[in-house]
């Protein structure tokens, strides 16, 4: 194919792009002057070039559809959306006929005269009530549609005068010109359409012309066809745009110029020069790095000034490199508004586009891989997702669906997410769906819970929509997407509540790039940490503070007041069973028990040892340390994939060669944690379920300290509530004012037996749950704390003696999980002044016994001691609780769709107080039938009115527990009762009744 | 080594005609290497480079056969110890100048470590015998075949089975 076509081509399906986007903003503000100019502009650059390119059909039809928009610019039209279709309508002929011109090289055979008439009706009947005067000029302008002119020899006769007035002022030219035309087509059988705009049109090409003529250039480069093109075939038309001379040329004058510019500021290249580039660089990078590792163990070097010179071009180059080969994701989804509005267009929906963090930057490869999946997806979303506005309106949700689009960077990776407020996924379709394409059975679905159900989405030939439309539904579906998305190595997850929307989350991971590592030692050898992981370094040190410290085996460290679970490189690794043993003699990753094993004479072992290192990774919101034995310094690494002998293993996530040369692996954090079994993250599907129970929250997982007091059964305690866990020599306690205490950080701590079969005397260590809350501290002496473990608290039976919230579950042994408000209490009435209550105490609420389904209640209070508190005594009183930190993530997850029975806020809170959630709430969205209850420890007469006018159904003092329970459960009753309506007004009585 | 065993290849390459599908009346070129007093042949257009002792990289947790990986010339090569991966024991006179042949198997470079590489040679196929059933399973499977040399037997080495089934073994 001809070069200049193919260029032609390119730039073309550019500008394309442009317009969807500017159109579907057109007919939002129709009065956007400078967009219309813009929208014009574009489709004028499109016309003038098809028509130096000798492609008529094409020209045609961008030229009628410039006539139809230059009325919109010029204020004749009003956009409304029956024009923006028919422009569409022209851009996908345009569309159609440079797809042909890219398959055979020319313009492919076709009829347009059914929309050219459309267009031509439109800018008929728009110009029906001009003037006379303007009729008689449209006469003139009205030169031949390109087509014509391709058939009109006459055409050309006037080129002569052209070319006579070269050396004429445009306006001698122009009237000579004017006359020929007027001579020409003074029998001519001619529809008026009148082509104002063109005089625009024409004028820039006329001066483009005169400009090129005066530097005898040539017209030939493919950025200046509209210019080239008019001068070799369209004089006819000059007359026109001398005609109104003034505003023409003002506008051409700024056209011209600017379009240069803009050709001059970028231009292509091909993509596998930069690919060459990049492979280069990162060369070059290696090469770098060599030389910075020698010049380091020479002293004095005279390479030392400008290998410094060279490290900083090379970085810079990097940069640059890196650079070219990245583009904002917004790139990507250009075309999206437009099809949304298609969409809504076609089925008769009302539905919002959202783009968020359009500028996150990712690889322009996978920026291509990743464009239909996610077309594919948006259009799902808008199509099988958003119902009707009455479907909505019935559904008690706003008219105007929403589709949201988010992207955002999350360590080393790029997520994408598509959200929608729709209707979800119809879960019994698709089982009916499932058992008619034999992918399960009814047994196994069964068996399977919802979110397991949806993953079915994904398999090959399966489409839920009833009804094929022309947008989706067509059985070519999620399959595709999935592998599309899994063939550049990234993953998409599905949530979906049935009612509520779904929402499909894209990771992507960036591969190919240069990144920062940090270097460690473990057993002898060298591997690379992504820096993007790695938060902090700490150094551990035998003794004093910062040691590294064992519960059963199990490494955990002080970093300043939390407890940060450990896992030793060298071990995960096997690395000494290397040493020992056979080397390559590499075994089976281990179980996380054999794990702990090794651990324990690890830390035995190398308690002689110096000091070791932990580094601090961050995984998600999970942090752990891994133990390495050296750090050296960062090093800017090509991350190469590993081989695929070597892909199965998840601790590596890549390898790469260092700057003297060594092959030196990568971990992979991710990988690390999993394998050591902290986080959840087996397969795709746990993890959704897993997820997505995070979200929605039915079975939130807590974290628990086991701990054995008195006797042998184990007690359990949320870790959430222990600021720390200290061996305290039973010497060392004193007794003050009846108080057991002892010197702890300069400062007294009481101290509390666990129960009195908890000895305090004698001169053994014994270990301390210390609770502290802001400055002061208190101690619950126990014997043995045996391990950290993370459950379902699910109190089953509720504790009848003092200090016992009741038994659970917790690692396959019936434990008792202890009430802390009760020590708390003992200490001290007033010891925790602000929290003073002893919410911790059990007691079975008449709402769960009555109800044999458990009523989710939305806790939102900024107070982590607080909210610790008060979740587990809303669980131990039956309710499934969610707590929340602030109201911002409350209304995150009401956009993610999950739903409550009660939501209970605190008033007094940072970024959103508890009355301004109300109000959102009530006013804005989907949860404003969800009763609420405020909490506060200010209850004054006007913070009630002024919670009942936002919203508030009760307003319960904080600390007043017995209130609290009984205020929830009757709300609840009120609510969720039979008699409703009834109920709710006698509740409202009873409330005034309760105000506190 | 290096040199002399890629020359004498690529002299040998035209008129070897290297076309695996052609008749019978065929000359093959094959790299013999020695393993365990083993005769190896790899053919010859599958060696990319032999390669003298280098610093090899462990890599924990990776399959027995892999021995850990390189650096050739800014590219990461798996290596992979050929002694296990057919069963033999260790080499106990190993004098530290084993020695490695570089092939490249789906864009992927493996070096495999064998004892020591021999001269290349132009084996017509009238010597060439399938493998015989009674071989052990393991050998089975990575040979192509047989080709009786005058005072020995050359195995012809299965080059992708020979890293394929390390995949399928990891």
């Amino acid at each position: 194919m001809d070069d200049l076509i193919a260029e032609f081509l390119t730039e073309t399906n550019e500008s394309l792009g442009e317009l969807d986007v500017d159109l579907v903003n057109l007919e939002q503000n129709p009065n956007d002057q400078d967009l219309l100019a813009k929208i014009f502009r574009l489709m004028h650059t499109i016309k003038g070039t098809c028509g130096f390119l000798g492609l008529p059909r094409l020209e045609t039809v961008a030229h009628h559809a410039e006539n139809v928009l230059g009325l919109f610019r010029d204020g004749k039209l009003e956009v409304t959306p029956a024009y923006v279709t028919l422009i569409f309508e022209s851009i996908d002929t345009v569309r159609v006929i440079l797809a042909g011109i890219e398959e055979t090289g020319t313009e492919p055979e076709g009829d347009d005269t059914a929309l050219l008439k459309k267009l031509d009706d439109v800018f008929n009947k728009a110009n029906g009530d001009d003037s006379a005067a303007d009729e008689l000029e449209a006469a003139f302008q009205d030169a031949p549609g390109p087509e014509e002119e391709e058939k009109a020899p006459e055409s050309t006769e006037p080129e002569a005068t052209d070319e006579d007035g070269k050396k004429k002022t445009k306006f001698e030219e122009a009237e000579s010109a004017l006359a020929a035309v007027e001579d020409h087509f003074a029998d001519s059988e001619l529809p008026d359409e009148i082509r104002l705009i063109d005089t625009e049109a024409m004028a820039e090409e006329f001066l483009n012309e005169a400009e090129s003529e005066e530097q005898e250039e040539p017209a030939a480069p493919p950025e200046e066809p509209a210019a080239a093109k008019p001068a070799k075939s369209t004089p006819p038309k000059q007359p026109a745009a001398a005609a109104p001379p003034a505003a023409p040329r003002g506008a051409s004058a700024e056209d011209g110029p600017k379009t240069s510019a803009v050709a001059a500021q970028s231009l292509r290249v091909n993509v596998d020069v930069l690919e060459n580039l990049m492979t280069m660089v990162s060369e070059l990078v290696l090469t770098r790095n060599q030389l910075l590792q020698i010049l380091r163990t020479q002293s004095e070097s005279e390479f030392t000034a400008p290998l410094q010179r060279l490290n900083h071009v090379v970085s810079e180059l990097q940069e640059g490199v890196m650079k070219t080969r990245m583009q904002p994701i917004g790139n990507a989804w250009a075309k999206l508004p437009r099809i949304i509005r298609d969409i809504s267009v076609e089925l008769g929906k009302k539905i919002d586009l959202d783009m968020r963090g359009q500028d996150t930057e990712l690889d322009r490869q996978v920026l291509d891989l990743i464009k239909d999946p996610l077309t594919h997806m948006v259009r799902n979303s808008a199509d099988h997702g958003i119902e009707t506005p009455e479907g909505r309106v019935a559904a008690g949700k706003p008219e105007t669906g929403k589709v949201i689009l988010n992207a955002y960077h999350e360590g080393g990776h790029i997520i994408i997410e598509i959200t929608d407020d729709g209707r979800g996924l119809p879960l019994e379709k698709i089982k009916t769906k499932i058992i008619e394409r034999e992918l399960a059975t009814a047994e196994e679905l069964e068996a399977m819970a919802p979110q397991q159900i949806y993953q079915y989405i994904f398999k090959a030939g399966f489409s839920t929509a009833e009804k094929v439309t022309a947008v989706s539904g067509r059985g070519v579906g999620m399959d595709v997407v999935r592998s599309n998305i899994e063939k550049i190595g990234g993953s998409v997850e599905m949530k979906s509540v049935e009612g509520r929307g779904s929402s499909f989350i894209i990771k992507i991971p960036l591969t190919l790039a240069i990144v920062s590592a940090l270097i460690v030692e473990s057993g002898g050898e060298r591997f690379a940490i992504p820096q993007l992981a790695v938060r902090e370094l700490v150094m551990a040190s035998q003794n004093g503070d910062n040691r590294i410290e064992t519960i059963k085996g199990t490494p955990v460290f002080r970093l300043r007041d939390a407890l940060l679970p450990l896992v030793s490189l060298k071990k995960l690794l096997r690395l000494e069973h290397r040493q020992s043993g056979k080397p390559g003699s590499a075994a089976p990753p281990m179980g996380k028990d054999e794990l702990l094993d090794a651990t324990v004479q690890e830390i035995a072992q190398e308690s002689g040892q110096k000091n070791q290192y932990i580094v601090v990774t961050q995984v998600g919101a999970y942090n752990f340390g891994i133990i390495v034995d050296r750090v050296f310094d960062t090093e800017e690494i090509v991350v190469k994939p590993v081989a695929k002998i070597l892909k199965n293993i998840d601790l590596f996530s890549g390898n790469t060669i260092l700057g003297d040369g060594s092959v030196i692996m990568i971990l992979d954090p991710n990988g690390i944690a999993k394998v050591t079994g902290e986080i959840e993250a087996q397969d795709t599907l746990s993890r959704e379920s897993q997820s997505e129970a995070a979200i929605f929250s039915r079975d939130e997982r807590t974290a628990l300290l086991l701990f054995k007091a008195g006797d042998q059964a184990p007690k359990a305690v949320p870790l959430s509530l222990v600021s720390r866990l200290e061996n305290i020599r039973m010497d060392t306690v004193e007794v003050s004012n009846g108080q057991t205490l002892v010197q702890y950080r300069d400062r007294l701590m009481p101290l509390l037996p666990f129960n009195h079969g908890v000895e305090m005397n004698g001169h053994d260590d014994k270990p301390i749950l210390v609770f502290a809350d802001q400055v002061r501290s208190m101690g619950l002496v126990v014997d043995e704390i045996i391990d950290i473990t993370e459950e379902i608290i699910d109190v089953q039976l509720s504790g009848h003696s003092g200090g016992i919230l009741g038994s659970a579950i917790i690692d396959g042994k019936a434990t008792d999980v202890i009430d802390v408000g009760f020590y708390l209490k003992q200490i001290d009435e007033n010891y925790f002044k602000d929290h003073d209550d002893t919410p911790f105490q059990s007691e079975t609420s008449g709402a769960s016994s009555k109800n044999t389904v458990k009523k989710r209640i939305l806790l939102v209070d900024d107070s982590p001691f607080f909210r610790n508190m008060l979740g587990p005594l809303l669980s131990a009183a039956g309710y499934d609780v969610t707590p929340l930190e602030n109201p911002l993530e409350a209304l995150k997850l009401c956009e993610a769709g999950a739903r409550f029975d009660l939501i209970v806020s605190d008033i007094e809170m940072p970024e959103m107080d508890g009355f301004a959630f109300a109000e959102k709430i009530k006013t804005e969205t989907s949860w404003r039938d969800i009763p609420m209850v405020a909490l506060s420890s200010h209850a004054t007469p006007q913070d009630m009115d002024r919670g009942r006018t936002v919203g508030f159904h009760r307003y319960i003092a904080k600390f007043d527990r017995d209130t609290l329970l009984e205020g929830i459960a009757q709300t609840i009753t009120e609510y969720y009762t039979a008699k409703q309506a009834e109920k709710a007004a006698a509740g409202d009585n009873a409330n005034e009744g309760e105000l506190i | 080594m290096n040199v002399s065993a890629q020359s004498a290849a690529s002299a040998l390459n035209p008129k070897a005609g290297m076309d695996p599908t052609a008749a019978k009346d065929q000359i093959r070129d094959f790299l013999t290497i020695l393993i365990a007093g083993q005769k190896f042949g790899i053919p010859v257009l599958q060696v990319q480079d032999v390669l003298g002792p280098q610093r090899i990289t462990h890599i924990p947790m990776a399959p027995p056969e892999v021995a850990g990986s390189l650096n050739l010339r800014g590219r990461i090569v798996t290596a992979i110890d050929v002694r296990k991966r057919l069963d033999l024991e260790q080499r106990t006179d190993g004098d530290g100048h084993e020695m490695s042949v570089v092939v490249e198997l789906e864009n992927e470079l493996y070096s495999l470590i064998i004892d020591r590489v021999g001269d290349v040679l132009s084996l017509h196929n009238d010597f060439y015998e399938k493998t015989p059933a009674t071989l052990d399973p393991v050998w089975r499977d990575i040979s192509m075949g047989i080709y009786r040399l005058e005072n020995e037997l050359l195995v012809v080495l299965d080059i992708p089975k020979l890293l394929n089934s390390v995949h399928i073994d990891s």
